[in-house]
């Protein structure tokens, strides 16, 4: 810069601070950015309003209480019952028996990585967990009707009967399906705890068990929890395996060695058999699904609820 | 430290005792055994899984897999080319209907709102829920609002669209991961030269969180391609003799065409249905090691 | 160490001396001159034409008022120090002169900070036109991760620059006494660069739009001394030409730089909240050689802070 410019640049003080040209080009694309994050609610709105006038129309026919208390579960049948306790019963079943396995192998697996695990072990024990994330559920579906079903019928006392699709097969496979859910959102919730307090309890003369389990898991409670019903809602929402593995009938039992149907395999099959528009037995399909909705929304919301409460605390 | 001492100030030898405790801790090592158990039970679930699918599959992975058309009467010379060409049809769009949708929401997320307004809020905790939301609800979504609302029918579009709106708000939050890893200095930099709020984003922000965002997007493509729930309620499930040929067309996907074959009972259904899983995986594999090479690559420490 | 004068001993030797000599006011101060001169400060010319004049600044973070009632005014091509505790507000005030307080949501500014005459926050102000002009150099050293020519580009660039880019780059290079060192690496990423050599890429970056005045926020807390020495002698060339106002902690640094120099502390009021206040603004001479007010004697003859 020569003195010129520099006289230059201080003759240019007069020039006013005031916009040269208008700048409309950051309005609009703040507009589009706006419009694509908006297009997140009008799923959300989508949902509800392909959910809500079948679901209502399906209830002009069927009282509530009919169909949260019936026992029978027909409707695709001539003589049609709508009771969805069925299909609630084998949810249930099933997410029990995946929540079995999948709670205490997945808080086993996150403390591990979390508080044992050598930073060499775990750089290869974590990738592993995500590639179990990352197989699609009709594999798991077909491992679980193909393998583990033959597998149970060697293994279970011979008084036992197992159907080729029952709820255990497909409970268990579910259940190491949402192992890396829990164990992942674990394993956040455990890392988030200070360091000092592990310290703390470590200058008190406790182990390595004792400090996980007594302070550093109460510490990271709610993450733990957060995660639990992320995985019940996970759980809850799976449709391939239970729909490979479990079958299509819905008889209302809690017995998991049978067949049992459960509301997303019910919404998937339906949808995919030929069931006219607008019929009563589409419309059930809508009104399953509003429940189902619903559930894991309350679940969701209550997850979100636990991990900002944690997130608050530490970070 | 019980035996009598002869002096005030112990020995070294017996000092050394004080501290050593009991050598064997039953119930600590049983517990790091039961955590390690934990995780060895996932892995040992994993390479049983992908060692019996290849046995199954191993007579029927040849090239008359990607050669030969489904057929519900020939299972022996069967193949999936139309669900391999209806998968890459159905994810090429669905990539370009949502990352950038997805990208551009993560951007505004980050950049432009307000953490404070309500309404921005309600915009975060919706994609924290959308996230978790069955994937069969979107079928619903598709079936009820796209397919038949919108008279979208069974198609190409429509499997697409839904899928789209599955994954977003996986793209959204790994990308807003991505932007906010890019360290505040720099913006403030930027700014501090007398640039706008957008010239920042374009020319600094986005190239320097472009890595993640990849990242991000090949993972959440590679979610969609391995989705059948939602993609069985809209259509795709008889057996398709032909590949695409555009938006309007119908079409299957390799879950959906896997899920048919398993239903099917002749023992050679599952033999095509193993092979395809062990090509589906083969596919998975591939994004997800180029998404860990990316991160890899340009991960940055700043 | 070789270019840093030795100050350190000198100033305990002026502090105790002030001591002794009587209080006056800072107006007899400035007029009157004063006795201990011994130590080799910056020549001290009045203030020049103002560049920004403060009244009554205060600055809010939500409810708190982090600064309370800044009255000062800086004068055209001179440099002119901030120095005070951490917690003082010296940083607020300075990211006031180019408004990138702005963007801290909560932050708002009450009071008049002119800059030439013109209102800094009036209604028609556009904050990318103030910044253009009033460049900015950060604690920490944050080139971009791009390469050498494209970080010196970048302004020019996104101000709509028309003209040869390669000469501007390589005349801010040269006026930033970094080209001989760089000359040969242009292409290369920035980040591969010393602290030091990074902290004057920032620099050269800010000079490479021309701005009016140049905005240092403690430039050389993240450096060695020998860096900072050549980031001295850098300010001293650029002052020619430039505004310069550089928050830092070191009083030494201050002392050997710049013209003028303000001093700031933080106030506790009743219920324990902090304001940070101007205590006192003065030359720089002034300031370390006979200060009027006891907290700046306190504060750079070491028994606070």
């Amino acid at each position: 810069m020569t003195a010129s410019d520099a006289s230059s640049a201080a003759g240019a003080v007069s020039r006013s601070l005031r916009r040269t040209r208008p700048r409309y080009g950051e309005a609009v694309i703040k507009g589009m950015l706006l419009t694509a994050a908006l297009v997140s609610v009008a799923t959300t709105v989508g949902i509800v309003v392909s959910l809500i006038p079948p679901a209502v129309e399906f209830f002009r026919t069927v009282s509530v209480s009919e169909f949260l208390t019936g026992t029978q579960w027909t409707p695709l049948f001539a003589e049609k019952h709508f009771g969805v306790l069925p299909l609630v019963a084998a949810t249930l079943v099933i997410t029990s028996i995946a929540l079995l396995i999948a709670i205490p192998v997945g808080l086993g697996a996150a403390i591990y990585l979390s508080e044992y695990a050598d930073p060499r072990l775990r750089q290869w024990l974590k990738p592993s967990l995500e590639v179990l994330a990352g197989i699609p559920t009709v594999v798991y579906g077909f491992f679980a009707l193909a393998f583990i079903t033959p597998l149970l019928k060697d293994i279970l006392p011979s008084g036992w009967t197992l159907d080729v699709r029952n709820g255990l097969a497909a409970g268990l496979v579910m259940g190491v399906m949402i192992v890396p859910t829990i164990a992942s959102l674990t394993e956040d919730a455990l890392s988030a705890v200070p360091h000092a307090l592990r310290e703390g309890s470590f200058a008190l003369g406790s182990g390595k068990r004792t400090t996980s389990v007594r302070v550093v898991v109460p510490a990271a409670l709610s993450g733990i929890v957060a995660a639990c019903v992320l995985g019940i809602s996970r759980a809850v929402g799976e449709t391939m395996i239970v729909l490979i593995a479990a079958g299509v009938s819905a008889e209302f039992t809690i017995k998991p060695l049978g067949e049992m149907e459960t509301m997303t395999a019910f919404i998937a099959r339906a949808a995919s058999g030929d069931v006219p528009v607008g019929s009563i037995s589409y419309n059930t399909i809508f009104a399953v699904g509003a429940l189902l909705f619903l559930a894991t929304f309350v679940m969701n919301l209550i997850s979100i609820r636990l991990v900002r409460k944690y997130r608050e605390v530490y970070e | 430290m019980t035996a009598p001492v002869k002096d005030a100030v112990p020995t070294a030898e017996a000092r050394r005792g004080m501290l050593a405790g009991p050598r064997f801790r039953p119930g600590e090592s049983l517990f790091r055994w039961l955590l390690l158990a934990c995780l060895a039970l996932g892995i040992v679930f994993l390479v049983s899984l992908l060692a019996y699918v290849l046995v199954e599959a191993w007579p029927r992975l040849d090239s008359r897999l990607w050669t030969n058309f489904p057929s519900i009467r020939r299972p022996e010379n069967a193949g999936a080319q139309s669900a391999i060409y209806g998968t890459i049809w159905v994810i090429s769009f669905t990539a370009l209907f949502c990352l950038p949708t997805g990208i551009m929401a993560a951007v505004y997320l980050e950049e432009y709102a307000d953490q404070e307004r309500w309404y921005n809020r309600l915009i975060e905790v919706n994609i924290q829920n959308l996230a978790a939301v069955p994937s069969i609800i979107y079928g619903i979504l598709g079936l009820g609002l796209l397919a038949r609302q919108l008279a979208l029918g069974t198609t190409v579009l429509t499997a697409s669209l839904t899928l789209s709106l599955l994954v977003l708000p996986v793209v959204i939050i790994s990308s807003r991961e991505a932007i906010r890893a890019v360290p505040r200095s720099i913006r403030q930099a930027s700014l501090a030269l007398g640039a706008t709020q957008w010239q920042t984003i374009w020319r600094q922000v986005l190239p320097a969180a472009v890595p993640g965002i990849a990242t991000g997007s090949i993972l959440a493509l590679s979610r969609a391609i391995g989705e059948a729930a939602p993609v069985i309620m809209l259509g795709a499930v008889t057996f398709v003799m032909f590949n695409p040929e555009g938006l309007q067309s119908e079409y299957t996907v390799l879950p959906v065409q896997i899920y048919n074959w398993i239903s099917q009972s002749r023992e050679e259904f599952h033999h095509l249905a193993a092979a395809a899983i062990i090509l589906l995986l083969a596919i998975l594999l591939v994004m997800n090691a180029a998404a860990i090479w990316l991160r890899n690559r340009y991960s940055r420490r700043w | 160490m070789t270019a840093v004068p030795e100050t350190p001993s000198s100033l305990k030797t002026t502090a105790t001396a002030v001591q002794e000599t009587d209080m006056t006011s800072p107006s007899d101060a400035a007029t009157g001159g004063t006795k201990t001169p011994q130590v080799s400060f910056r020549e001290a010319p009045a203030l020049t034409s103002p560049v920004f004049e403060v009244g009554g600044l205060s600055v809010f973070y939500g409810d708190h008022e982090a600064v309370r009632d800044v009255n000062m005014t800086i004068g055209e091509r001179q440099i002119t120090a901030m120095i005070g505790p951490s917690g003082c507000g010296k940083s607020t005030v300075l990211r006031c002169f180019n408004r990138m307080n702005d963007l801290i949501p909560t932050a708002r500014v009450a009071g008049k900070i002119h800059y030439h005459d013109e209102d800094l926050y009036g209604r028609d102000v556009d904050p990318i036109e103030v910044r253009r002009r009033i460049g900015m150099v950060f604690q920490k050293p944050n080139p971009f991760p791009k390469s050498i020519y494209d970080n010196i580009a970048y302004g020019p660039r996104v101000g709509g620059f028309r003209g040869n880019l390669d000469d501007l780059v390589e005349e801010t290079l040269t006026h930033a006494a970094l080209w001989d060192e760089v000359k040969d690496k242009l292409k290369t990423s920035a980040l591969a660069l010393s602290g030091g050599q990074q902290q004057r890429l920032c620099i050269a970056r800010t000079i490479a739009v021309k701005p009016e005045v140049i905005l240092m926020d403690e430039p050389c807390s993240a450096l060695d001394p020998i860096a900072t020495a050549k980031i001295e002698d850098l300010m001293e060339h650029l002052a020619q030409e430039f505004t310069i106002v550089i928050v830092t902690h070191n009083m030494q640094q201050a002392a050997r730089v710049s013209h003028r120099t303000a001093f700031f502390t933080a106030d506790v009021d009743d219920k324990g909240v902090r304001h940070g206040r101007l205590v006192e603004y003065d030359e720089t001479e002034l300031i370390f050689s006979n200060p009027c007010d006891q907290r700046t004697e306190d504060y750079i003859s070491g028994r606070f802070g």
